[in-house]
């Protein structure tokens, strides 16, 4: 690849951590050129290594990490720069935007002071100055009436919003090379689009290369021009993006592809038996005005009704803050609500909270997050059989023990690893943990909340076909929460859509993604499959 | 930050892979840690003094020897040749008999005595040179022509004060390894105090939440209000002084931080979705406090502690110091430096060996703390 041409050439770089179990080699010898001007996103799993080749041009990498090889940007090395002109470069020609924007701002300040910050330090500029740029870059990412926002702090603004903050504060000095390492990952799919599209006029506008890291191909596919596809540490494959996706030529850059979730469910009949009902649900989180108290009131869920029979699995979709795993948690009784419901022909709404042990069993949840839903301290077999310590006491070790392994076998792990501990688990095999959890005990209806969203496309689909097939073998019903309408499409037999707490749209699946009645619908789905079409009107 | 991808997926089953578990992770850590390692075994060879010390030694704590009061430290044994002269000059006019000539060897006395009276020697009057501390074996020859005359013969018991000893001629070293055995007992057992009701509290608090927390942690607010010293001197006016009142006092009062951590951490705990998934399981929640709350307050629980160990002896130091603590005989390392500060001037090392020995202690203490808490992080990881 040519020198010359490229803004940031990446030469052989190797990036080592050492660790109390020996060194882990992240990086290992990766190449890469960026021109300038040009969209590149960086694929692989998590793992592979892609967050740490950004880490370390920023030279940001964890303070065990060691990077060596050579990161030229403009044709100098800043790999092994003196902190002080890094510094120079670093914020203002190479700026930065990463995944989580809830964490990333720092809450104390007013959202225009962090933007202002940068422009100052670097530019020098005056107060005044620095305020009416902040207000134009505001505009720039396009924020609804930047002089009151100007003022807001980060709390006050939502994820979206704030992922454009983040952006107008990497803009801040019009730099030559933006890397946004996951940018999209924590927001809903809705503003995801909005986000990309966004970046992608930038682009347009201001002429910067951006390299985009990324696991999502959906996205790649319709924003980048060219694509570095990454595992285990090492470039597999690396090409313009339509013949990477078009002629992929290595084994694994074909996996990724074949990742995306695929079938469908076929409908239960209406015959089949109900299993759980609610009517009339409410979930108010606060209370109402007392003295010298605000009305903290906050409808969380409302007037809620939904038939889940056997067998069947209903996809809840939603955004974040729709009230979709409130709505999940409440069916459980995890937490309060109003209205009835029923299971198996059982009113459960009104039966106290400790008469309804027996019902536990049978009515499971799974949780989205694999590394904070299982406890670090606990092996893998004291979390599976805790439930049926807890619901079968009657049983004898030995006996609990063999249960646990069995499960632990059907959700395709190997009960050798029995007497590890959850940390020392992927991503995937946790939620495998977590899945059995659930299954030990027999369930007939499963919360799924989430399960997949945290996991890798590979992962997912194996995950998904592991829920399809326990599934089958128990007639299991599930209701299904996600905001990934790509996973509901495959997994769920009836949709409902929810927005501010209420469903406004339910349907078999079929018929609601070809025939979406609501426009909140239209919009989600578009978000979802029509990427590239949304991005092209750039 | 660094994922290093475990995957056994392909791995053929050869029987039960034994998992590490995050403490085994974090010893391995603290074992890197060299400050800490060091630390953890000055903290293992002190405590050992302290146990088995005082009885190895060859004094006892409270043994006076009223022939060696304010002795320098050194390592050659007492008494000194020209000390024994005046020793047994002064027992023997105790005696009552008169001394006529000395004979010292290395390790032995011969001395020809003749007694005031003119009467026979009692043979009884080698007690008062027994009780002189410094001889052994004392025997009186009476010679038979003369048995107002006779011979004495004594083995040298030879003494030694490696650190010295105190105004009233007790060995400072044996009084410093009781101090330290009552310091790290009261650090213990406070500690434990405070540790069994601080969790215990903390959590309950924090788990049930609502007006139960509300009420619980008022009532830890009340308690802090009360002035420390002041609730000790009410305790020892009411109950006499006594040492076991110090452990209860500075227990009860070294919880309230304990219960407040502790229960923060639990707060934080229960939001986790492990929690969660426990209650949907149907975990009854004391199960849930004892299984899953408790094992993950773990880090937090033992760095305060070994922070808390120490805050806790300087406590019981400062109390003694005041003459609230223990009492004489007994010694703690305050009460040793307080009387240490007394004869700076003339016996630094009276100052000096207690001040060095609590100094090592409570920096191996927090050298050991701040290893244990930088190896528990769990964002190191």
């Amino acid at each position: 690849m040519n020198t010359q041409t490229s803004v940031l050439n990446i030469q052989d770089l190797v990036v080592d951590f050492d660790t109390p179990d020996g060194v882990v080699h992240a990086v290992k010898g990766v190449s890469m050129a960026i021109a300038p001007g040009e969209i590149v996103a960086i694929v692989g799993e998590s793992g592979s290594g892609k967050s740490q080749i950004a880490m370390s041009v920023l030279g940001i990498l964890a303070s065990n990490g060691k990077a060596s090889g050579k990161i030229l940007f403009n044709d100098q090395d800043i790999l092994h720069l003196p902190r002080k002109e890094l510094n120079s470069i670093r914020g203002s020609k190479i700026s930065i935007i990463f995944q989580e924007p809830m964490t990333s701002l720092d809450p104390l300040y007013r959202v225009g002071e962090q933007i202002m910050e940068p422009l100052r330090a670097h530019k020098g500029l005056s107060r005044s100055e620095a305020k009416k740029r902040a207000l134009e870059l505001m505009r720039q990412v396009q924020i609804p009436d930047p002089e009151r926002r100007f003022k807001s702090f980060p709390n006050e603004m939502s994820g979206g919003q704030r992922q454009r903050i983040m952006i107008a504060l990497a803009l801040a000095n019009e730099p030559d090379i933006l890397i946004a390492d996951e940018p999209t990952t924590a927001l809903d799919v809705t503003t995801q689009a909005e986000i990309l599209k966004l970046l992608a006029e930038l682009n347009k506008q201001l002429g910067m290369s951006i390299v985009f890291i990324t696991h999502d191909l959906g996205i790649v596919e319709a924003f980048a021009e060219r694509v570095y596809v990454m595992q285990s540490g090492e470039v597999k494959e690396f090409g313009s993006t339509d013949a990477i996706f078009k002629t992929p030529k290595t084994q694994y850059t074909k996996t990724l592809l074949d990742a995306e979730p695929e079938g469908a469910k076929e409908p239960v009949k209406k015959t089949q038996d109900i299993v759980l009902e609610t009517e009339k649900m409410d979930v108010v989180y606060g209370h109402a005005p007392r003295f010298l108290q605000k009305d903290t009131r906050f409808h969380a869920v409302k007037d809620t009704s939904l038939r889940l029979h056997k067998g069947q699995t209903i996809g809840l979709v939603g955004e974040s803050g729709s009230g979709k795993s409130t709505l999940g948690r409440a069916l459980l009784r995890l937490t309060e609500s109003t209205g009835k419901i029923v299971y198996l022909g059982n009113n459960i709404d009104k039966v106290p909270l400790k008469s309804l042990k027996p019902l536990r069993e049978e009515l499971q949840m799974v949780f989205q997050d694999p590394y904070g839903s299982l406890s670090p301290r606990m092996t893998v077999l004291n979390i599976v059989e805790e439930g049926l310590q807890t619901h079968k006491p009657q049983l004898s070790k030995v006996e609990r023990q063999k249960l646990s392994l069995s499960t632990l076998e059907k959700v395709g792990l190997d009960p050798s690893v029995r007497n590890r501990f959850p940390h020392e688990f992927s991503g995937g095999q946790r939620q495998r943990i977590a899945i059995a959890r659930a299954m030990v005990l027999q369930p007939k209806v499963v919360v799924l909340d989430e399960p997949t969203s945290a996991l890798d496309r590979t992962v997912q689909k194996e995950v998904l076909e592991l829920l399809r097939s326990l599934q089958s073998e128990f007639s299991l019903s599930y209701i299904f929460i996600s905001h990934d309408l790509a996973v509901i499409k495959v997994m769920a037999d009836y949709v409902m859509v929810m927005k501010n707490g209420k469903i406004i749209e339910e349907g078999v699946t079929q018929e609601i993604f070809e025939r979406p009645r609501q426009n909140y619908t239209k919009s989600l789905i578009t978000s979802s499959f029509n990427l590239k079409e949304l991005l092209s009107e750039v | 930050m660094t994922e290093t991808v475990l995957t056994h997926d392909n791995k053929p089953s050869e029987g039960v892979v034994k998992g590490r578990s995050l403490l085994d992770t974090a010893l391995l850590r603290l074992k890197r840690n060299r400050a800490a390692m060091v630390s953890l075994w000055v903290i293992i060879g002190m405590t050992l003094a302290a146990i088995i010390g005082p009885a190895v030694s060859t004094h006892s704590y409270d043994e006076v020897y009223n022939h060696f009061v304010g002795e320098k430290p050194s390592i050659g044994a007492y008494p000194k040749q020209e000390q024994i002269t005046p020793i047994t000059e002064r027992a023997l006019s105790r005696a009552r008999v008169d001394m006529e000539d000395i004979n010292i060897s290395k390790d032995n006395v011969k001395i020809s005595v003749v007694n005031r009276k003119q009467e026979p020697l009692d043979p009884r009057i080698t007690r008062y040179l027994m009780r002189a501390d410094i001889f052994q074996n004392v025997s009186l020859e009476i010679l038979k022509a003369d048995p107002q005359r006779g011979v004495i013969s004594a083995d040298i018991k030879p003494l030694r004060f490696l650190m010295g000893t105190d105004q009233n001629g007790r060995d400072l070293l044996t009084r410093i390894l009781v101090s330290l055995r009552i310091s790290l007992m009261v650090g213990a057992l406070a500690t434990g105090v405070a540790l069994i009701i601080g969790v215990t509290y903390g959590a309950v608090s924090g788990f049930v939440g609502g007006n139960i927390d509300n009420l619980m942690m008022r009532f830890v607010d009340l308690l802090y209000s009360l002035p420390f010293v002041f609730f000790v001197i009410l305790l020892v006016v009411f109950f006499g002084n006594n040492i076991f009142l110090i452990f209860i006092a500075v227990g009860c009062i070294q919880w309230l931080d304990m219960a407040r951590i502790v229960r923060g951490q639990t707060l934080q705990l229960k939001q986790q979705e492990f929690v969660q998934a426990s209650e949907a399981l149907g975990v009854n929640q004391g199960n849930i406090i004892k299984r899953h709350i408790i094992p993950n307050l773990a880090g937090t629980v033992v760095v305060y502690m070994t922070l808390l160990i120490p805050r806790v002896i300087l406590l019981e130091s400062f109390l003694s110091f005041l003459g609230l603590g223990v009492q004489e005989p007994l010694t703690s390392l305050g009460v040793l430096i307080a009387e240490g500060a007394r004869y700076m001037r003339n016996d630094p090392y009276l100052l000096i060996f207690p001040a060095l020995t609590m100094s090592i202690l409570l920096f191996a203490l927090n050298f050991l703390g701040d290893g244990l808490r930088d190896a528990l992080d769990p964002k190191d990881r």
